[in-house]
């Protein structure tokens, strides 16, 4: 039997009510802050969005609703690789506009060695893949995430 | 650009897939947000990743019913949204997180970006939350929500819905959607509904009327079941 997927629609502008109810964004309290950037085609933030990070590994999850300037933040801790992998987690994007979610990643600064070996972040061309890496920021880590443009973050399918 | 003033006239095309038009140019947001890029694709085995499991402590008591969730009960025609959550073999997905929220009667979200001059309800908040049943069974009891109008072209509204969050086992299961009622006047002219091409995968959108869930002297049951791709992780729990 195969029965027909049921179809993706967008959160739309209000999807707090439901999604975000409560308090989500730590997902190891007392590790590093990673903080971030949504932003439109325009360069203009996304305040409407909800971000969330997947780790299989750590089996961590977490998800943050970005603000009026388009930022988000979590704390999270770095989650173990898998085998012949670079450490990263994986980022959901939602937003208003976006009548299906978006896929990308979150790869480490300090990995320079497990990020070259990794074998989707090894494919990708250099300008590409900076998209991909978090940037060192104090004790935590930065992660602006573009949806147009010419810097726009890569996404997966 | 898709000129809006008038019903939305889709080819039934047998090409059409099941997939949302992401870029569908009758929905105004889509211009800045959506990726211009084409995606990278990744090789299959990382699309079984498994996802986040939630107990249920993750959940309150009345959180499956928007009613009773406040000193009084909310204004509105009172209805059961009851289904199946399965994966595309059939199989049913239990201990799933599905979480909803939705306009009131009178259209309004209870948010503060929400200025469409319908009132608010005190008795309604509109969110509610809950697991899967070994069955992959789940059921909400709420009011139907109202219409309400939104800036995306000259008068435009979108027809009632519920927004639905969905967490099955694996990170290809994610899904956010909207479920819609049977027979609503404003479907040909809803671009987030018409972004699904298919019309018969936009059926899968609408919810059916059900006299067996319908509560004698009490609520009207309308059913929505939700279909996620399967996953390999299935095979090992």
């Amino acid at each position: 039997m195969t029965l027909a997927f049921t179809p993706s629609q967008t959160v739309g502008p209000y999807y707090a009510i439901g999604m975000c109810r409560r308090t989500e964004h730590e997902l190891a309290p007392g590790g590093m802050k990673i903080a971030g950037r949504l932003l439109d085609g325009a360069g203009a933030p996304i305040p409407d969005g909800v971000i969330e990070l997947w780790s299989a590994t750590a089996g961590a999850w977490g998800r943050c609703g970005t603000q009026p300037a388009g930022e988000f933040m979590f704390v999270a801790e770095k989650p173990p690789a898998a085998p012949g992998e670079a450490p990263r987690f994986d980022v959901l994007v939602f937003a208003r506009g976006l009548l299906r979610h978006q896929v990308t990643r979150l790869y480490f600064p300090d990995e320079e060695a497990a990020n070259a070996g990794d074998p989707v972040l090894s494919a990708l061309s250099p300008d590409d893949r900076a998209t991909l890496v978090a940037a060192a920021d104090g004790d935590g880590l930065r992660f602006d995430i573009r949806m147009q443009g010419e810097s726009q973050t890569v996404f997966f399918a | 650009m898709t000129s809006l003033d008038s019903p939305i006239v889709l080819p039934d095309d047998p090409s059409l897939g099941p997939d949302v038009q992401l870029d569908y140019p009758g929905y105004r947001s889509t211009r800045l947000r959506v990726p211009k890029r084409p995606l990278v694709t990744l090789a299959e085995e990382l699309h079984s990743l498994a996802g986040p499991v939630f107990g249920e402590d993750a959940i309150g008591e009345l959180d499956h019913d928007l009613t009773r969730q406040h000193a009084g009960e909310p204004l509105g025609e009172r209805i059961v949204v009851s289904g199946r959550l399965l994966d595309d073999d059939g199989r049913p997905l239990s201990g799933a997180l599905i979480e909803v929220w939705q306009a009131n009667a009178a259209g309004r979200y209870r948010h503060e970006v929400d200025d469409h001059p319908a009132p608010l309800d005190p008795n309604f908040s509109g969110a509610g939350r809950c697991l899967t049943g070994s069955d992959g069974s789940y059921r909400f009891v709420t009011v139907k929500p109202g219409a309400y109008p939104w800036g995306n072209h000259e008068n435009a509204w979108r027809p009632a819905h519920i927004h639905f969050s969905v967490f099955g086992r694996a990170f290809t299961q994610r899904l956010v959607t909207q479920m819609y009622f049977p027979g609503d006047p404003l479907f040909p002219y809803d671009p987030i509904f018409n972004a699904v091409r298919d019309p018969k995968a936009r059926e899968l959108l609408v919810s059916q009327f059900d006299l067996e869930t319908t509560t004698p002297e009490w609520a009207l049951g309308f059913r929505f079941d939700i279909v996620l791709p399967a996953t390999p992780l299935e095979n090992e729990r």
